[in-house]
C-alpha cells in the first residue's frame, strides 16, 4: 500500500462536500450541479472499493482507523473505522447512490439542485453511521440524516407527503431520543463514548434491560419492526422514488445495524433474557405483514410491507442465536443465523431497491402507483418486463438469487432453536411468493390492460443501466455469496463470542 | 503621612466596562438630542460605536481572577466577562437586525438606542451584581428599559396593551423578589452574597422557615423573569405585541440577565439550600417544558409561537441548575448562550420577511420561501432544526450539556420526560420548515431586506452550524471561566 488516506472520512466528506456545492451552483445551473453529483457519487463509490479490497477477512479488530480528538468537554471523538459487519453496509450505500443519482437525472423537474444535494449529503450522513465508533458521532450522524430525508419526502414526494414526511420525522425522532438518553448514561459511567468501551462496560440486569429498551426502541421504529411500522408504508409510498430506494435499501439497515453494534453486545443479558419478545415481532412481521402485503393495491405499498417481512428475518436471525446457543450447545448453527441476517440486509438493500426503481420506471410513464392500473406491461415493455420479474423472483426468494441466502441460512438456524420458529419464518416463501408473483401476473403479464399501457415505451438506456447493474448485483450475491459471508465471518465469530459471555 | 480614615476608595476597575458604557449612553442621548431626523443614522453609528467600545474594554481590562469591589458588593470574574461580551454582541446583533424594519416603520428614533443601552447595561450589573440590592438595581435598570420598549411604537393598541401587562405584572414580581430579599435579610443580616452564603451555612440543614419563604419569594420573582411557567403568562404576549425588533431584544440580552440572576443568587448565594430549591426547579422545569412545547402548537402567530418556544427552552435552561453541579450549571450557561444565538437568528428572519407596512408575523408568511429565496429558507431551516435539538446543530449539544448532568444527578426520569417534550416540540419547528419548503408561495413581492440585514442572519445561521460541527470551543470557555 502507498499512502495511508482516510479513505472512510473521504466517503463520508467528498458527497457531503460536493452536495455544498451542487446548492451553491443553485436550480439555474442544476446541469452542472447533476455532473457534480454524478462525478462525486462515483468517485465516493471507487474511493469506497479499497475499503473492501483491503479489508483485511481474518480478523475481527476494527480497520481504517481514525481517531481525532473531536469535544473534549464530553470526551467524545471523531473515531471512526470499520469491520466485517459494517464494511458491507458501507458498499452498499456508495453502490446504491449513484445509481439513485442516476434514476432521477430527468425525472426531477423541481428544484432540482437541492434533490441531488440532499441525496449526496445523505450518503455522507449513512456512511457516517456506519463508520462511527463514537457513540456521540453515530448518534450525529443518524439524527443529522432525518434532516435531507424529511425534505426529500416533503418536497418531491407525492399527494399525502407533508402528512408522511413529518410522520416519518417524528416517529424516528422519538425513537432516537430514548437511545441518546441511553448513550449518556453510559457516557457517565465510561467517562467517553466509545462503542467499542461500551461493549466492555459492566452493567448490571436492570440497567441493561433499561438501556436495551430505550435502544429497542430506535433500532425497532428505524427497522421497522410490528408494531411500530407504520410510518413505513407511509413514507414509502410518498416519497420520490430515490428517496424510496435510500429508504429501503440503507435507512432500513441502520436498525439491523444497530442491534449487532449495540444491542447486542452492550447488553447481552438483557437481549438473552428478552429475546423471546424480539423473535415473536419478528415472526408477526413475517407472517402478518406478509398476508397485510397481499391485500394491497398500491405497488409501492406492497413493496413497503413486503420490505418490512423481510427485514423480520433479520431481527429474527440476529436475536434467535441466543435459542440456538442454548439447544445446540455450539454456536455454528448462531453463526448460520446471523450470517442470513446479514446477508438479507444486504439482499433486501438490492432487491427492494430495485422494485422501488422500476415502480418508478412506470410512474414515471403512467402517474400512477395502482396495480389496476397495469396489465401486460410486457407487451409493451419487454426489456423491463424481463428485469422486473427477476427482482421479483428475487424478493421471493429464489435460489440463485440473493434473497435465497439470507432466509435460507435463517432458516436454517432457526430449526436448531425451535422448529415452529423455522415453520413460521418459512411461511415466507409461500406468502412472499405468492404476493411478489401475484403482483407481477396482474402487473406485467395479462393482456394488455388498458390505453395508457399500451402507450407504453420501454425503458431506455439510463433506465437499463440501472436496472442492470443492480441485476448483476442480485445474481452475484445469490450465486457466489462466499465473499460476502468471508467478509463478516471474523466479526460476526468475534461478536457472538463476546455475547455468550455475560456481563453480570 | 497617611490619613487613616474608614472611607477606602473603591476599585474601580472591576466596573470599568459598565463605567464606559454609561458615558458612552450618555454621549450617544446627547448627541442624537442634537441630531436633525434625516441624520439620525449617526445615532445607529454612535450606539454601535459604544457597543464596540465597550466589548474592548471587557476584553482589554477582563478580570484573570474573582475580584470584589464597593464593599464585596460587586463582583468581576471572568464568567462575567464572557456573560457581558455574549451581551454585547448580542445587542448589537439587535440593533443591527432593526436598523431597517425601525426605518421602515418610521420608528427610527433615538431612544431606541438610548434604551437598549441602558438595558445592557442593566444586564451588565445583574451580571456583575454580588449583593442583592446590586442585582435588584441592575434588574430594575433593565426592566424599566423593556417596558419602554415594547411600547415603543406608541400608535399601537396591541404594544400599549402588552407594555402594560409587562409593567403590572413586573412591577408585582420586583415587589415579590423585594419581599424575599427583606425576608433573607432580616433573617440573615446581610445582602452581600458571599455572607449570605456563610450565614446559612451557619443556620445547619435543619428547617428553617423564614430562609424558605425568603427563597420562595426569590424563586417566583426569578421564575418570572425567565419567563418559566407558571409566572410566563406576560411573555407570549409581550412577544407578540411588541415590534418585532423589540422583541428580539427582548428574546437575547435579557435571558443572559436571568442566567445571571439564578447563577448569582441561587447558587452562589443560596447553594446552601440547594436541596430546597432543586425540588422547586423540577417544578418549574417540568411545567415549562411541557406547557411551553404542547401551547407552541397551537400557535398560528410566529412570533407567539416563539415565545412559548422560549418558555419551553427556560425549562431545559432550568434543568442545568436543577443538577446543582458544576457541570450542571457550564451546561445552563452554555444552554443561554445557544438560545441566546437561536432566538437572534429566528426573530432577525421574521424582521427579513417583514417590509414597510407588513408584520411577517403569521406562520404563513413563510410559506413558499425556498421558492423565493433557497439561501434563506435553508438559514430559517438551520435555525428551527437547532432549536428542536437536531444535530449537527448547536441546538442538539445544548439539549445535551444539561442532560447529562441530570442524568448524573439520578433524574432518569426527568431527562427522559426532558427527550419527550423536545419531541413533541419539535412537530412545531417542522412546521415552520414544511411551509417554507413544502407549500408555494402565498405571495410574490420581493424580499426588501438590505445587505446588513441578509449578512446577519446569514451569519447568524452559519453560526449554528459551525458551532455544531465543533461545540468544543464554546462549551469548554462555558466550564472554564466557571470554574
Amino acid at each position: 500500500m502507498g499512502i495511508d488516506l482516510p479513505l472512510l472520512s473521504i466517503v463520508i466528506w467528498l458527497p457531503i462536500a460536493a452536495g455544498v456545492m451542487v446548492l451553491a451552483l443553485g436550480s439555474e445551473r442544476a446541469d452542472a450541479g447533476k455532473l457534480v453529483a454524478l462525478i462525486a457519487s462515483v468517485l465516493a463509490f471507487l474511493i469506497s472499493v479499497p475499503i473492501y479490497t483491503d479489508f483485511d477477512t481474518t480478523s475481527s479488530a476494527m480497520q481504517f482507523v481514525e481517531r481525532l480528538p473531536w469535544i473534549p468537554a464530553f470526551d467524545a471523538q471523531y473515531f471512526l473505522g470499520v469491520d466485517g459487519i459494517s464494511m458491507p453496509l458501507i458498499l452498499l450505500t456508495t453502490f446504491m447512490t449513484p445509481l439513485v443519482v442516476i434514476a432521477g437525472w430527468e425525472v426531477i423537474k423541481t428544484h432540482p439542485a437541492q434533490y441531488f444535494a440532499a441525496f449526496l449529503i445523505m450518503e455522507g450522513l449513512m456512511v457516517g453511521v456506519f463508520a462511527a465508533l463514537d457513540g456521540l458521532l453515530f448518534y450525529v450522524f443518524w439524527e443529522a440524516m432525518l434532516v435531507p430525508m424529511f425534505i426529500i419526502i416533503g418536497v418531491w414526494g407525492g399527494q399525502r407527503r407533508v402528512y408522511a414526511t413529518v410522520k416519518f420525522f417524528l416517529y424516528t425522532f422519538l425513537g432516537s431520543v430514548f437511545m441518546l438518553v441511553a448513550l449518556i448514561y453510559m457516557y457517565l459511567q465510561a467517562g467517553n463514548y466509545s462503542i467499542l468501551g461500551f461493549h466492555q462496560l459492566p452493567l448490571n440486569m436492570q440497567e441493561q434491560t433499561l438501556i436495551f429498551l430505550a435502544f429497542l426502541l430506535a433500532f425497532a421504529v428505524k427497522v421497522p419492526m410490528w408494531p411500530v411500522h407504520t410510518w413505513l408504508p407511509d413514507a414509502h409510498v410518498e416519497a420520490p422514488t430515490g428517496g424510496s430506494v435510500i429508504l429501503a435499501a440503507i435507512m432500513l439497515k441502520m436498525g439491523g445495524y444497530g442491534f449487532v453494534r449495540f444491542s447486542l453486545p452492550i447488553t447481552p443479558d438483557a437481549s438473552s433474557a428478552l429475546d423471546w419478545l424480539i423473535i415473536s415481532l419478528s415472526l408477526i412481521a413475517v407472517v402478518y405483514i406478509g398476508f397485510v402485503a397481499l391485500a394491497q393495491r398500491d405497488m409501492k405499498k406492497l413493496i413497503a410491507y413486503s420490505s418490512i417481512a423481510h427485514m423480520g428475518f433479520v431481527t429474527l436471525g440476529f436475536f434467535v442465536v441466543f435459542a440456538i446457543v442454548e439447544n445446540a450447545g455450539t454456536p455454528e448453527g448462531a453463526r448460520l443465523a446471523m450470517q442470513g441476517g446479514m446477508v438479507q440486509m444486504i439482499s433486501h438493500g438490492l432487491i427492494s431497491g430495485a422494485l422501488f426503481l422500476c415502480v418508478g420506471v412506470m410512474y414515471d410513464r403512467l402517474h400512477s402507483r395502482e396495480i389496476s392500473d397495469y396489465g401486460g406491461v410486457v407487451n409493451t415493455m419487454p426489456k423491463f418486463a424481463a428485469l422486473m420479474v427477476l427482482f421479483a423472483l428475487a424478493n421471493a426468494g429464489l435460489p440463485g438469487t440473493s434473497g435465497f441466502v439470507g432466509e435460507f441460512f435463517v432458516i436454517l438456524g432457526s430449526f436448531q432453536a425451535n422448529f415452529w420458529f423455522a415453520f413460521l419464518a418459512a411461511t415466507t416463501l409461500i406468502l412472499g411468493a405468492a404476493y411478489t408473483l401475484w403482483l407481477v401476473k396482474r402487473v406485467i403479464f395479462g393482456e394488455v390492460a388498458n390505453e395508457g399501457v399500451a402507450g407504453l415505451t420501454d425503458i431506455g438506456g439510463r433506465e437499463f443501466l440501472v436496472l442492470g447493474i443492480l441485476a448483476v448485483a442480485v445474481l452475484l450475491v445469490g450465486l457466489w455469496p462466499a465473499p460476502l459471508v468471508d467478509a463478516m465471518e471474523a466479526s460476526l465469530g468475534h461478536l457472538l463470542d463476546h455475547i455468550s459471555r455475560s456481563k453480570l | 503621612m497617611v490619613v487613616a480614615t474608614d472611607f477606602v476608595a473603591p476599585d474601580l476597575m472591576p466596573a470599568v466596562a459598565e463605567i464606559v458604557l454609561l458615558s458612552a449612553v450618555c454621549v450617544v442621548l446627547l448627541v442624537d438630542l442634537f441630531l436633525p431626523d434625516h441624520r439620525r443614522q449617526v445615532t445607529y453609528y454612535l450606539a454601535m460605536l459604544a457597543l464596540a467600545v465597550t466589548a474592548a474594554t471587557i476584553v482589554a481590562f477582563g478580570a484573570s481572577e474573582r475580584t470584589l469591589t464597593f464593599a464585596g458588593s460587586y463582583v468581576a470574574d471572568p464568567a462575567g466577562d464572557t456573560l457581558k461580551l455574549f451581551a454585547c454582541l448580542a445587542v448589537a446583533f439587535a440593533f443591527v437586525y432593526s436598523r431597517q424594519f425601525l426605518s421602515d416603520w418610521q420608528l427610527f428614533r433615538g431612544e431606541f438606542y438610548v434604551l437598549g443601552l441602558f438595558g445592557l447595561l442593566g444586564v451588565m450589573v445583574m451580571v456583575s451584581a454580588h449583593s442583592l440590592l446590586t442585582m435588584y438595581l441592575g434588574l430594575e435598570l433593565l426592566s424599566l428599559s423593556l417596558y419602554a420598549l415594547v411600547a415603543f411604537n406608541r400608535d399601537s393598541a396591541h404594544a400599549a396593551e402588552a407594555a402594560m401587562k409587562y409593567f403590572v405584572l413586573g412591577a408585582i414580581a420586583s415587589g415579590t423578589l423585594l419581599y424575599g430579599i427583606s425576608i433573607l435579610y432580616g433573617t440573615t443580616g446581610t445582602l452581600e452574597l458571599g455572607e449570605l452564603g456563610g450565614a446559612i451555612a451557619a443556620a445547619g440543614q435543619g428547617l428553617n422557615l423564614p430562609l424558605l419563604l425568603g427563597l420562595a419569594f426569590v424563586l417566583v420573582g426569578i421564575a418570572f423573569k425567565f419567563g418559566a411557567v407558571p409566572f410566563h403568562m406576560w411573555l407570549p404576549d409581550v412577544y407578540q405585541g411588541a415590534p418585532i425588533p423589540v422583541t428580539l431584544y427582548v428574546g437575547s440580552a435579557p435571558k443572559i440577565a436571568a442566567f445571571a440572576l439564578t447563577w448569582r443568587v441561587l447558587v452562589e448565594g443560596l447553594g446552601g439550600m440547594q436541596e430546597s430549591w432543586q425540588d422547586m426547579l423540577v417544578v418549574l422545569a417540568v411545567l415549562s417544558m411541557g406547557i411551553g412545547n404542547i401551547v407552541a402548537i397551537a400557535q398560528a402567530n410566529i412570533k407567539r409561537m416563539l415565545a412559548y418556544s422560549t418558555i419551553s427552552h427556560v425549562g431545559f435552561i432550568l434543568l442545568g441548575f436543577l443538577a446543582g453541579s458544576d457541570e450542571g450549571l457550564s451546561g445552563a450557561m452554555f444552554y443561554t448562550l445557544t438560545y441566546v444565538i437561536m432566538a437572534t437568528g429566528a426573530f432577525g428572519m421574521v424582521i427579513f420577511m417583514s417590509r414597510a407596512g407588513f408584520e411577517a408575523e403569521r406562520l404563513e408568511d413563510f410559506k413558499g420561501l425556498n421558492s423565493r429565496s433557497p439561501w434563506f429558507a435553508l438559514m430559517m431551516l438551520m435555525i428551527m432544526f437547532s432549536m428542536a435539538g437536531v444535530p449537527p446543530l448547536i441546538g442538539f449539544y445544548a439539549k445535551l450539556a444539561v442532560l447529562g448532568p441530570v442524568l448524573d444527578a439520578g433524574l432518569t426520569w426527568l431527562a427522559a420526560l426532558a427527550v419527550l417534550f423536545s419531541v413533541i416540540g419539535a412537530f412545531y419547528y417542522l412546521r415552520v420548515v414544511w411551509y417554507m419548503y413544502f407549500e408555494a408561495p402565498a405571495e410574490s413581492e420581493p424580499l426588501a431586506a438590505g445587505s446588513d440585514l441578509r449578512f446577519a442572519v446569514s451569519l447568524n445561521g452559519l453560526a449554528l452550524l459551525a458551532l455544531g460541527l465543533f461545540p468544543g470551543g464554546l462549551l469548554d470557555l462555558c466550564a472554564r471561566v466557571l470554574s
